[in-house]
């Protein structure tokens, strides 16, 4: 699985709209395994949209996606847009997690049935070991003592690491953040940003949507910038960040600024 | 009239009452549920049809439903029925009358939960039917508590409907009494009877609020 040059995802021409809206617009991208990539740009780009159609809660009206090399959805000879059937997109969907910008845990679940209701009941793991790892989980998102805490009893910060935790006690191959720190008090940031730095030190997958350019700039092997539904300009985070040749980059990086 | 035929003749028809009161909840609930699925459904001609059936059932007297329950089979299709048909007539309109209204609440309960949720539940792979048992029903049950107490106090007194089919529950019990005694006595007792029933609901529903506080969004 994890031979250097493994594509864990790979989006190829992919187009979507919605209505005569067009948000997506011939988007390419491949993440090999081990790879943290940071998309940036600005609000309404399509950043969403295309974590979106990557884990299968929007489909692509074009293009293809694949995972591991399996195509999940591709272009049939009529040239109508064909994903695979519902069983196997249900299996796709154990390669992948993301964490949501609000979040979105259970509130009727404890913070340890949140983490383990999944692995149990989706995947039907055995109960045992999936409560030993997601005390390992939980230790790990600083959150030990937390177990049975129910979501309204807990900060932002606390409540998106346990939905870190929640999605990480599936085993994905890949991890997607959409702007994981958006819905935070600013002080509160910093947490989740530790959290996925030790992710990324141990070379997790993950795609991060996220403004934090510092963060992006450090974290990320690569970063993409999106503006209008295209990938405008990819590279390694230094160079984008350092020498960026699109004037529209350009000039959102400098907003960031001021 | 005896003191004891009075407390017998009230006994029976509390007993009579209550039966109705829980026979139509455990037949409404559920139904309201597959009602209010019916309601939301893709399929345009079902959804068409719950929502004719509802507006029906809400737009119209609940004495005048019973009275086309009991009597429908007769002039409608020319079968004539027992004479237990009054109590199984009154159970059949009264499910179908709250279920209507079950179905309203439950719907509302469901369209009000944060797509969030759905999405979240989604991509961990729940399929949709787990994603509604075990995410989605739980926290409408918890949302919708309110709106279910009203209800189940009206249909504590509506079951003194099912006088005009002449089913022996407490308010009929109580008139007969009224009748032969020429004292108000029986009303006052079937009154107290009532309020006593919704005092024993209301302690119930906030019990079970209660037992739902365990959280909050
Ligand atoms: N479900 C939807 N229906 C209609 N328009 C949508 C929907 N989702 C997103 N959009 C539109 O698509 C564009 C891109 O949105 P989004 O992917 O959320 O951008 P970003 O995450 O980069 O801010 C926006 O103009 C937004 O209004
Ligand atoms: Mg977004």
């Amino acid at each position: 699985m994890s031979s250097p040059e493994h594509n864990i995802l790979r989006i190829t021409n992919a187009r979507k709209s919605f209505g005569d809206t067009e948000v997506l617009r011939d988007i390419s991208l491949s993440v090999n395994a081990g790879e943290v990539v940071a998309v940036i740009g600005p609000s309404g780009s399509g950043k969403s949209t295309l974590l979106r159609c990557a884990t299968l809660l929007e489909r692509l009206d074009s293009g293809s996606l694949c995972y591991d090399g399996e195509p999940v959805a591709q272009l049939d000879e009529h040239g109508c847009m064909v994903y695979a059937s519902a069983k196997a997109l249900q299996a796709i969907r154990m390669k992948f997690g993301l964490v949501f910008q609000d979040f979105n845990l259970f509130p009727h679940f404890s913070v340890m049935r949140n983490i383990t209701d999944p692995p149990i009941n989706v995947q039907k793991r055995n109960k045992q070991e999936v409560y030993e790892e997601a005390q390992a989980l939980l230790k790990k998102m600083g959150l030990q003592g937390k177990e049975d805490a129910m979501p309204c009893e807990l900060s932002g910060g606390q409540q998106q690491r346990v939905s870190i935790a929640r999605a990480l006690a599936l085993n994905p191959e890949i991890l997607y953040f959409d702007e994981p720190t958006s819905a935070l008090d600013p002080e509160l940031t910093g947490e989740i940003l530790r959290v996925i730095r030790a992710l990324a030190a141990e070379r997790m997958t993950m795609v991060i949507v996220t403004h934090e350019m510092n963060f992006a700039r450090e974290v990320a092997d690569r970063i993409i910038f999106m503006d209008e539904g295209y990938i405008v300009e990819q590279g390694s985070a230094k160079t984008l960040v350092d020498n960026p040749q699109h004037e529209r980059l350009k000039a959102f990086l400098n907003k960031l600024e001021t | 009239m005896e003191l004891s035929t009075i407390i017998e003749l009230l006994g029976t028809g509390a007993i009579t009452s209550v039966q109705i009161f829980l026979f139509t909840l455990v037949g409404a609930l559920p139904l309201g549920l597959l009602v209010s699925f019916g309601r939301m459904s893709k399929l345009l001609v079902l959804r068409w049809f719950v929502r004719l059936y509802i507006s029906l059932m809400r737009g119209t007297p609940l004495i005048l439903q019973l009275f086309i329950v009991y009597f429908g089979p007769y002039y409608v299709l020319g079968i004539q029925m027992g004479a237990d048909y009054r109590f199984t007539a009154t159970l059949i309109a009264f499910i179908l009358n709250y279920a209507a209204y079950f179905s309203e609440i439950y719907r509302s309960g469901i369209e009000s939960m944060p797509r969030g949720q759905y999405e979240a539940a989604t991509v961990l792979g729940y399929s949709r039917t787990q994603t509604f048992v075990r995410i989605i029903f739980p926290q409408v049950v918890k949302r919708i508590i309110p709106p279910m107490t009203n209800e189940t106090i009206t249909l504590v007194k509506d079951t003194a409907l099912a006088f005009t089919l002449g089913v022996a529950e407490m308010f009929t019990q109580a008139r007969a009494i009224v009748a032969s005694q020429g004292n108000l006595i029986a009303f006052l007792i079937a009154g107290i009877f009532y309020y006593g029933f919704n005092a024993v609901v209301a302690f119930i529903m906030e019990r079970v609020e209660k037992a739902f506080a365990y959280y909050h969004e």
